[in-house]
């Protein structure tokens, strides 16, 4: 589930805080000199010992160093920088077959021994109501190990004022092109996890992420209406120079209706597209409601297949972890068990990845040590595989975890969360044009809009940024107050058609919010606009007094 | 971390104000201890014990600000702190919206504290697992739940004199259980600052009466019903709706406060007239601080809707200065007025209807007249003369809370509560509405 949890990560940093920065704004040489990693090991070590002389039989540390940066812009106002920066210990342990769990800020030998102690006598409570123990798959110890995103500038070193400059740019051409109000905004990210277990690893990984949102808002006051246009891009795990769009991350969309991009993004163009169409919303015919031939973009398909697909085939909400917040899943074991369960078309393809470049979650290992991999979740259109982590991998027969776990901070203890997982392209030459050609009756939706789907990933309806009607293989005009509604089985098996790799590119998610207390991941799911026959549509206009 | 003491927190706050030579300085600094445990497939999944602190450091040179936050309190921490936000501040180019400090506020303590949820320990929070699994167990049921208690200090300070520091305390517990069939399912929720006031029992057996009680559910045709909506079910629509009182938005016509041709709608009869809701810090229900984090300002009893009426937005320091009106602590509770009427005699009084327990997975469709999205669970119902007669599938609905609240038959009891997507604390009760609109069946239990 996507959650709003941004908002409170923003205001973590406390308070009043409307800062508009310029120039090198984070003490970058702070950032930039990580921990000693023969101090995070021997505070790993001291730990562990504790934890093990305490009772535990296993015991896992990560130390973690989270370092933000969100910038928000409004109109030609740079309105808020916050950094953020958080460093501490996470120890979980099992003892007396039970997990327990402690964190502390305080990052010396004592208080982190003192934590392995408390994460052991928690253990041991929960080991009263415990009515299986904890079994964990076996995961080979690599030694002393380091991984990093792959990236070629680093957003840390980039100055405040150059960023700054280009959200305002962006705002400017959105206001220029039509839009009343522009807010752009700038969240960046690096996390250093070091990660230690008495199965013997080591690991040393840096993680950069980048998102870079953004809204046009068009107001006519004469009508009382408004309407938004969010902007078209996707987070990434890259660096900085995911903003020097060339012309090789640009095409057309069908029909030329606007400009989208891959593996780079243009902020200003994409923002002037917005302010343009943000206005020309205003005027949009409203939809008919009735069964419609969608045919959807990856900017929108991805967060379908992120609730419907990436939600429904954790193993945790299969079994029941999550029964009491997400919810469980309709993709139960006995339709895996089957091996002909039909979760959709038989040319629906899904494959979890955690080693894509450039996605949300790409890694080397997980927060468990557990190397990053990639493996069918969907193939040919039948349910084949769960997401599962170690403590999970005997309940499907897996002799080795898939590497699923992740913890959003030091403080969280880690569990089941989804990789990429993504919708692999067609394998017949297939562009989005051609694909339009055979709707006699359709609509092409383009960019997230909102969402919402039942506590089993079943029932769910979906809107967009863009949407155009599709009249006997062409389209025609912009359509508004539009939402489709369908049941997670009939959607998939209504897909009737996918575009080649050409047009496969992935969208993704931030701020993914799941478990108790609740954590957000961020993942990325691709994949190339794909068509779906006979899907009902909605109108959402609605009038209040 | 130790909860520090009101001296404490005084004596960093006025180390950073002195460490600064900035015109002006404000200090944020909290900590908190929250334990946790959660369970699932009647057993304990997960506990933990988290503990922070935090603190931030906003200066400023003329209309030129900069800040910095920590989570190490020494005295070289804290100069660090200080140094980084100004030499952020410095860098920084005039805000034209910059707003200075506030000067000297009254903050009236409110009853946010209290001693038993501080002393929770791990193996209170077992306990409260245990009662759940047992008598889920007894029952052939499967209960899923999250327990979680928080003790927590905040203080503020500015160099225009203001200071304030109160701790508090919360417990949260939510429950879900489930039949083995996996048929039936039912939920309870319960967030009280008091521990003495919080029965894990009592409201596990709410969740494993609604679980029984829902198997066999029936299909009903989706469209506008009657329905009868527990507290739970509305917290989130409302809490959406709050969100959007922000004067400035309804001012620059991108809100459904907005009024056809410019300004907003104040004053202006936008619900039924049964409709009544404030905020107050002091609420002996849902207390909480008495100034808002994000200004500094004092927070007050404020009448939001009156009668129907719309009798206040939210101004930022910024927008009420343009505009001319006052600004105050943004609201930390959302309180609607009720009756003292059950939930069952509110059902006695429907002829057909739908019982709601608990809503899901809201989510704003349409912001020009809060058209919400989202999902019955956990216990639906459907009413006939007066008496629940047989349980029924989870319905999607698309419902604007403007024309929810237009169409009140009737209120009950108000019900603490707080939301899963706000940060509100509320107090709201269960209501009967009319024409609710319900738009297609899920199969999810």
């Amino acid at each position: 589930m996507e959650r709003r949890s941004f908002l409170k990560v923003g205001a973590a940093a406390g308070g009043s805080l409307l800062i508009p920065v310029f120039g090198n704004a984070i003490a970058a040489e702070e950032l930039l000199n990580p921990m000693a990693v023969q101090f995070k090991k021997s505070l790993a070590d001291a730990a562990m010992n504790a934890a093990t002389k305490a009772g535990a039989s296993y015991c896992d540390v990560r130390i973690g160093r989270y370092l933000n940066q969100f910038i928000t812009t409004r109109d030609l106002n740079v309105e808020n920088i916050v950094n953020t920066e958080s460093s501490g210990v996470g120890v979980r342990v099992i003892a007396g077959g039970a997990y327990g769990f402690c964190s502390t800020n305080i990052m010396t030998m004592d208080s982190v021994a003192e934590a392995a102690r408390q994460a052991v006598a928690i253990a041991k409570a929960n080991a009263k109501l415990q009515t299986e123990p904890v079994q964990l798959a076996p995961v080979r110890g690599v030694g002393e190990v380091a991984w990093a995103t792959p990236f070629k500038k680093d957003w840390r070193t980039v100055p405040i004022k150059e960023k700054a400059e280009m959200l305002i740019a962006a705002n400017k051409a959105g206001m220029d092109a039509g839009a009343n109000f522009m807010q752009s905004m700038l969240f960046q990210v690096n996390q250093q996890k070091y990660f230690a277990s008495t199965d013997g690893s080591y690991i040393d990984q840096d993680m950069h992420r980048l998102w870079s949102p953004l809204t046009a808002t068009a107001v006519d006051k004469a009508t009382n209406r408004f309407r938004t246009r969010d902007g078209l891009s996707s987070p990434v795990s890259m660096g900085y120079e995911f903003f020097d769009a060339k012309p090789e991350n640009k095409f057309k969309a069908a029909g030329g209706v606007t400009t989208l991009y891959k593996g780079a993004h243009d902020l200003i163009e994409d923002a002037r597209a917005a302010g343009r169409q943000a206005k020309e919303k205003l005027t949009a015919k409203s939809v008919e409601p009735g069964k419609y031939d969608l045919v959807l973009s990856p900017e929108h398909l991805f967060l379908t297949i992120h609730e419907s697909v990436g939600h429904a085939t954790e193993l945790d909400r299969v079994l029941g972890y999550e029964a009491n917040y997400a919810g469980t899943s309709f993709a139960t074991l006995d339709k895996w068990q089957s091996k002909k369960f039909k979760y959709g078309s038989e040319r629906v393809n899904f494959v979890a990845d955690r080693t894509t470049p450039g996605s949300l979650a790409c890694v080397g290992y997980d927060d468990e040590g557990v190397p990053a991999k990639r493996w069918d979740i969907i193939k040919d259109g039948i349910l084949v595989n769960y997401q599962a982590t170690r403590d999970q991998a005997h309940v499907i027969g897996e002799k080795e975890s898939h590497g699923c776990s992740y913890a959003d901070s030091w403080s969280s203890v880690q569990f089941q969360r989804m990789p990429n997982v993504s919708l692999q392209a067609g394998k017949k030459p297939l562009t989005p044009d051609d694909m339009i050609k055979d709707v006699k009756k359709g609509i092409y939706i383009l960019g997230r809009g909102s969402f919402s789907i039942d506590q089993q990933r079943y029932n769910f309806q979906f809107g967009g940024q863009l949407y155009f009607e599709i009249k006997n293989g062409k389209i025609t005009n912009p359509l508004e107050d539009v939402a489709y509604q369908s049941n997670t089985q009939e959607f998939w098996n209504a897909c009737s058609a996918l575009c080649d790799e050409r047009d496969w590119r992935m969208g993704g998610s931030f701020f993914d919010g799941k478990g108790q207390p609740s954590q957000v991941s961020c993942v990325s799911h691709g994949s190339p606009t794909t068509r779906f026959n006979g899907i009902n549509v909605i109108n959402t206009a609605r009038k209040i007094g | 971390m130790k909860n520090l003491s009101q001296e404490e927190t005084k004596r960093i706050c006025d180390k950073v104000l002195s460490l600064t030579k900035a015109d002006q300085c404000e200090v944020n600094l909290s900590g908190s201890r929250t334990g946790n445990i959660r369970y699932a497939r009647n057993a304990v999944s997960t506990a933990g014990l988290i503990e922070d602190t935090q603190l931030a450091v906003s200066v400023a040179f003329g209309k030129k600000q900069g800040v910095a936050t920590i989570n190490e309190l020494d005295d070289k921490s804290l100069e660090r702190a200080v140094r980084r936000a100004e030499d952020l501040a410095r860098l920084a180019p005039e805000n034209p919206e910059f707003m200075p400090t506030p000067t000297k506020q009254q903050y009236k303590a409110s009853e946010t504290f209290f001693q038993k949820t501080a002393d929770i320990d791990p193996e209170f929070r077992a306990q409260v697992a245990a009662y759940s699994i047992e008598n889920s167990k007894k029952n052939k049921l499967v209960a899923a739940g999250f327990f979680t208690d928080t003790s927590k200090f905040t203080a503020i300070a500015n160099s225009n004199g203001v200071f304030g520091f109160q701790r508090d305390t919360g417990v949260d517990f939510t429950v879900t259980v489930r039949t083995e069939d996996g048929r039936g399912s039912g939920w309870a929720k319960r967030s009280v600052g008091d521990a003495a006031l919080f029965d894990a029992r009592e409201a596990s057996d709410v969740a494993i009466e609604k679980a029984l009680r829902s198997v066999e559910a029936k299909a009903l045709e989706p469209g506008r019903y009657t329905v009868v909506l527990e507290p739970a079910a509305t917290s989130d629509i409302l809490a959406y709706m709050f969100n959007d009182f922000d004067a400035r938005q309804a001012d620059e016509g991108r809100s459904f406060l907005s009024k056809k041709g410019g300004g907003n709608r104040m004053g202006e009869k936008l619900f039924d007239e049964q409709v009544n809701v404030w905020t107050d810090p002091w609420d002996k229900n849902v207390a909480v601080l008495p100034w808002d984090n994000n200004t500094m300002l004092a927070r007050e009893h404020q009448d939001i809707i009156k009668n129907g009426k719309i009798n206040a937005m939210n101004y930022s320091m910024y927008w009420a200065k343009k505009q001319g009106k006052r600004a105050i602590g943004a609201p930390g509770n959302i309180i609607m007025a009720g009756t003292n009427k059950s939930t069952e005699e509110l059902i006695a009084n429907t002829k057909k209807g739908v019982l709601v327990t608990r809503t899901w997975y809201i989510r704003m469709v349409d912001p020009q007249s809060v058209l919400l999205t989202g999902l019955t669970r956990d216990g639906t119902f459907y009413i006939e003369n007066g008496k629940i007669k047989h349980p029924i599938k989870n319905f999607r609905f698309n419902e604007s809370p403007v024309s929810m609240l237009n169409n009140i038959d009737e209120l009950g009891k108000p019900e603490i509560l707080s939301g899963d997507e706000s940060d509100y604390q509320l107090l709201i009760p269960a209501m009967r509405v009319r024409d609710f609109n319900f738009t297609s069946l899920s199969d999810a239990v």
